[in-house]
């Protein structure tokens, strides 16, 4: 127990920690760079290995393969660096790689202003690979959040074999704020399955769509197979139709039908409200402001954040939306979750964006005034 | 090692090797088998890590652990494992693709000395998608891509690896009756090994160019290109090293020191300061200490800096944010209190010093020509103070003065922070500087 005084990015290497994270590989990218000193500082004090590698594709393909030999594996980055891991996160969806990767997001597009805040790749994580297949995606709105969320990306990873990303930006990784993190609690860790001796050596063992595989690790106990290529649940190629689809359906059911276990939100709904804010990241915190001071003018509106970004919450999103008729979706950036909104809400339901990509916060009264409170 | 003696490590289970008659894969993927034979590993302790192009095909058809990556990118999957688990045998197999387009890769293995072994098809073409020249194509040499015969000088594969310091460099042809023994001294080396094996794509370069075993040796002595061992220096692998160099260089990791509020603040609305100065001020340390005291004072506490790239240059800027609750808004649009330290300072944050309201409060150096402001202006000698107290001391003198003023917390509580949180030589000239602050503001007071 014990107050201190840290940036989120410290936050994200001391949850990775917790989680007994043992592998780092990262390039350095502002905002995020801080992360790759907290870890190549704490890594090899529990014997594991942190390595600057020399890009992004390096970085994740270093990640990927310790991942498969028994190592917990976080790396960061921001927007630029997410560009490039996108080829190798195909990779760790289709060989079932668990993997913990962050992004302190920064505005972009490409260079952008590399020391400036923005939420603009929300979109782009979940299609931030060809084939389109699902991934899951926390975004922290606090440095108690970012230690959190970090801990549990590493579980979600564990518990659904597939990378996890934390969307952070740079007004959490590299903003000071108090925080205890002994007191935050924390679930259980999450303990790898691995394919015991004697058991089926098959890499990608399922019988129902939605199981989990156990993990085939590279020096275990059988002899690994992992491939990119398109492959049957013993990882070798096909070019089967049937099997080709059964795949492709188990890595989007184990993901998608868990959507609403895995939720993470934080709702607070008044009676009789007619408005509601979903927001997420840092700019929920302006809305539990302009919430506050909106009820203190007595009006009603409810609010809705999501720590759960990707797969969508889609049942505490809809019920949010019960009884209402304006939602308001805040963003920094030009309305990309928005889209997941509209996609939701039911006929009658107005569904507005508030979207500002300037690189400074929404304040509270911009929300106000914009939702019309 | 296994007790058990393989005469072969590769499975029939997927029919013979998919390759074309007479490419040289077949005859160094056979030979491949050979070496492992030669070497008996347990099969579960060696990964061949595949690449992608006709090579690629190559991984399955072996009873070890089998990688197969994205294009160009083998070494880093290889390298990932390796540095995982340092005690498996991991062999990346690739092409002179793989070279080209994972180019970074093989100088930075080679430099490190990641202890896999990287054997190399070079066939001088892409073979998988059509026979386009690679970075390893000869002069005129005949492709899709180069239908005129290519102008890129051909990468000199094995030179370029010993360049970067590649332990054990070896170059050699499919054709080599003795590649069965060369593979398995590749595979036995520690460090980082690397061997190149020249072959023919019968299906591309060979027929388009006429090229046929004796034109390739023909081919090595046009670019004066030697067989054999190109390099062999023998250095520790990286894992070993990593390990020697952390318990070498490790430091007693000392917990940093809690913060424990035991003061008291009267603070009950969130309240927003800025400081912002040079390069050199201590402008970011210090806001950082007067948060910390903040938190000893039972207060909340955020900070946001903003400073040039290059930084120790330009302005320093600082926000600090304290709170009686938490905060949840981390933008301050309206600062209660501004301190001002330097002319980058002022440039960077002109726009919001010209829009500070009445009931702001605006402490500026003395020497600062202003522009004209509704806030409440107070001018102090922050910088020749802090040349009395010696060391960059200013800001600390200003946010002292600051705090004298605005009894936001007790300055004691500064002072604790100061002492809690710097080192003690630093420590020390910070407390005088506080001092000074803390006598300059508001002198009719005392």
């Amino acid at each position: 127990m014990g107050l201190e005084f840290l940036e989120g990015n410290e936050a994200i290497a001391r949850g990775a920690m917790k989680a007994q994270c043992d592998f780092f590989a990262g390039y350095p990218i502002t905002p995020a760079s801080s992360i790759l000193h907290y870890m190549l500082e704490l890594v090899p004090q529990i014997g594991g290995t942190a390595i600057q590698a020399e890009d992004e594709i390096a970085s994740m393909g270093f990640c990927i393969a310790a991942a498969m030999a028994g190592r917990k594996a976080l790396t960061a980055t921001s927007g630029p660096g997410i560009s490039l891991y996108s080829e190798n996160v195909g990779l760790a969806i289709m060989g079932e790689t668990p993997l913990v990767i962050v992004n302190i997001q920064r505005q972009g597009p490409a260079t952008g202003s590399a020391t400036k805040g923005a939420e603009g790749d929300i979109q782009f994580t979940r299609w931030v690979t060809s084939g389109g297949l699902p991934v899951i995606a926390l975004s922290p709105a606090t440095v108690e959040e970012a230690y959190e969320l970090t801990y549990r990306a590493f579980n979600l990873a564990e518990q659904y074999r597939t990378p996890v990303f934390i969307l952070a930006s740079k007004e959490i990784g590299v903003t000071r704020e108090s925080v205890d993190l002994d007191a935050i609690p924390l679930p259980p860790l999450v303990k790898r399955r691995k394919v015991s001796a004697g058991n089926s050596d098959l890499p990608h063992n399922f019988q129902s769509l939605r199981d989990v595989p156990a993990m085939s690790e590279f020096g275990g106990d059988h002899i690994a197979r992992y491939t990119t290529s398109t492959h049957d649940k013993a990882a070798y190629l096909t070019t089967n139709p049937d099997v080709i689809q059964e795949m492709i359906d188990h890595y989007t059911a184990k993901i998608d039908e868990a959507a609403d276990d895995m939720a993470l939100v934080k709702k607070d709904k008044q009676e009789g409200a007619e408005t509601l804010i979903i927001s997420y990241g840092i700019i929920s915190r302006s809305a539990t402001v302009a919430v506050r001071e909106a009820r203190a003018q007595g009006a009603r509106v409810s609010t809705l954040v999501l720590q759960t970004l990707w797969p969508v919450p889609r049942k505490a999103i809809l019920s949010a939306m019960d009884g209402i008729k304006k939602v308001i979706v805040p963003e920094m950036n030009m309305g990309q979750y928005l889209l997941e909104i509209e996609r939701l809400a039911p006929a009658g339901i107005e569904v507005r964006g508030i979207n500002k990509m300037n690189t400074k916060l929404i304040s509270p009264e911009e929300i106000l005034k914009e939702s019309g409170l | 090692m296994s007790e058990r003696t393989h005469t072969t490590y590769m499975t029939d289970k997927l029919g013979p090797l998919p390759f074309c008659p007479g490419c040289g894969h077949s005859m160094f993927i056979k030979a491949l088998d050979k070496a492992l034979v030669r070497l008996q590993p347990d099969p579960k302790e060696v990964v061949i890590v595949t690449d992608i192009g006709c090579i690629g095909l190559a991984d399955r058809y072996f009873i070890t652990n089998a990688f197969h990556g994205l294009h160009g990118r083998a070494i880093t999957y290889a390298c990932g494992l390796k540095l995982a688990r340092p005690e498996l045998t991991v062999i990346a197999i690739m092409g002179d693709g793989g070279c080209g387009i994972g180019g970074t890769h093989l100088l930075n293995v080679a430099r490190r000395n990641i202890g896999i072994t990287l054997l190399v098809a070079n066939n001088f073409n892409y073979g998988m998608t059509g026979g386009q020249h690679s970075v390893t194509t000869p002069a005129l040499g005949v492709t899709s891509t180069t239908p005129w015969g290519n102008i890129e000088y051909p990468m000199d594969l094995c030179g370029t690896t010993a360049a970067a310091g590649g332990s054990w460099v070896y170059r050699t042809t499919a054709f080599e009756r003795e590649l069965p023994h060369i593979l398995a001294q590749a595979i036995d080396q520690t460090g980082f090994a690397m061997l190149e094996i020249w072959e023919l794509c019968t299906a591309y370069y060979a027929p388009r160019n006429k090229v046929k075993k004796k034109e390739l040796y023909e081919l090595l002595e046009n670019y004066n290109l030697k067989l054999g061992l190109i390099a062999s220096n023998s250095r520790p692998e990286y894992s070993v090293q990593y390990r020697e160099a952390y318990e070498a260089g490790k430091t007693v990791v000392k917990e940093k020191p809690k913060i424990e509020p035991g003061y008291a603040s009267p603070v009950s609305k969130q309240t927003g300061i800025i400081i912002a100065g040079s390069a050199g001020q201590k402008i970011k340390s210090t806001a950082t200490l007067f948060a910390q005291a903040s938190m000893l004072s039972g207060l909340q506490a955020t900070q946001k800096d903003d400073y040039p790239i290059t930084v120790m240059t330009g302005h320093s800027l600082a926000e600090v944010i304290l709170s009686a609750d938490t905060i949840e808004y981390t933008g301050i649009d309206v600062p209660d209190f501004f301190i001002l330290l330097s002319e980058d300072g002022l440039k960077r944050a002109r726009t919001t010093i010209e829009s500070l309201p009445e009931t702001s409060v605006l402490y500026a150096e003395e020497s600062l020509e202003l522009p004209e402001v509704k806030a409440k202006v107070i001018k102090l000698p922050f910088l020749q103070t802090a040349k009395e107290v010696t060391g960059p001391t200013a800001a600390v003198i200003a946010m002292g003065a600051m705090l004298q003023d605005s009894g936001l917390f007790p300055v004691q509580a500064f002072e604790k922070a100061i002492s809690t949180f710097q080192r003690s030589n630093i420590a020390e000239k910070n407390l005088k500087a506080l001092q000074a602050g803390t006598a300059l503001a508001n002198p009719q007071k005392k």
